[in-house]
């Protein structure tokens, strides 16, 4: 599989886009602070670590014998550039603004 | 409160020399970063970090030097030059792997909430992306085009 499809293969289940968006909030956790308040087993979260760092979404360290969970955000950035720079970025930007307009929401 | 850390990664297909010398050369970073990195890089010794006019955007200190696999600086606002407390750390780290390199940037003692905090998590996925665009196409990307 190619880098890419690895990342999209990651990111394509909720309970790891929602491990990403619990390191977003803070980065550096472990295993068991990441676990805290999930609907998920412990070996769960393991598994879906795993992937992560597979993918290069996770990265980690350890300190003592703590491992501490990072977020990557290198390759969503490398997504980014390839698929969504190329189709001029101001452009998008004006569809995005004209569609939280009509959908009645504020506009960022 | 504890200071704030942040790991970035990034495979490379280049050697670690290529990458080490992308980091620090001027010539180099001119092209991915759009600023020069300016120091003799020996433990130390300031670095700056210079927009293309030659305005100082970041200083520091060079802390370890060991081409080309491991540099660790000291990471300020030129105003901060002597506030050793209000400078941050950055690590990077080049790692042959499978006929790759990995270039781990560690970048901690951030201040949390800090507009440098900001900066920074902003700023190195686009530095890193780049880079990698760089040194495997001959590109770089137009990431701070806005």
């Amino acid at each position: 599989m190619k880098d890419t499809d690895v990342v999209f293969k990651a990111l394509a289940d909720r309970s790891r886009r929602t491990l990403l968006d619990r390191l977003h909030e803070r980065d550096g956790q472990t295993l068991t602070e990441l676990c805290a308040d999930l609907d998920m087993s412990r070996q769960a979260v393991t598994q879906h670590l795993d992937l992560l760092e597979a993918a290069h979404l996770v990265v980690t360290t350890w300190r003592g014998r703590e491992k501490l969970h990072f977020l990557n955000a290198v390759p969503l950035q490398e997504i980014y550039d390839r698929w969504i720079g190329k189709f001029e970025r101001s452009r998008v930007r004006a569809m995005r603004d004209l569609k939280r307009r009509l959908e009645g929401t504020k506009s960022a | 409160m504890p200071k704030s850390r942040f790991v970035y990664e990034i495979y490379i297909a280049a050697s670690a020399e290529t990458v080490w010398k992308a980091l620090l050369d001027g010539e180099f970073t001119r092209q991915y970063w759009e600023h020069d990195n300016v120091s003799d890089w020996k433990p130390g010794s300031s670095w700056e970090h210079r927009s293309p006019q030659g305005v100082v955007r970041l200083i520091g200190e060079v802390l370890e030097a060991s081409p080309p696999h491991k540099l660790v600086l000291t990471w300020a606002e030129p105003a901060d030059r002597a506030r050793r407390d209000r400078h941050s750390r950055v690590t990077f780290e080049i790692e042959p792997m499978a006929g790759m390199v990995r270039l781990r940037v560690t970048h901690d003692d951030l201040e949390p909430g800090s507009k440098m905090e900001r900066d920074v998590t902003q700023g190195w996925p686009r530095v890193l992306s780049s880079l990698k665009s760089l040194l495997e196409t001959g590109r770089p990307l137009k990431t701070w085009a806005r």
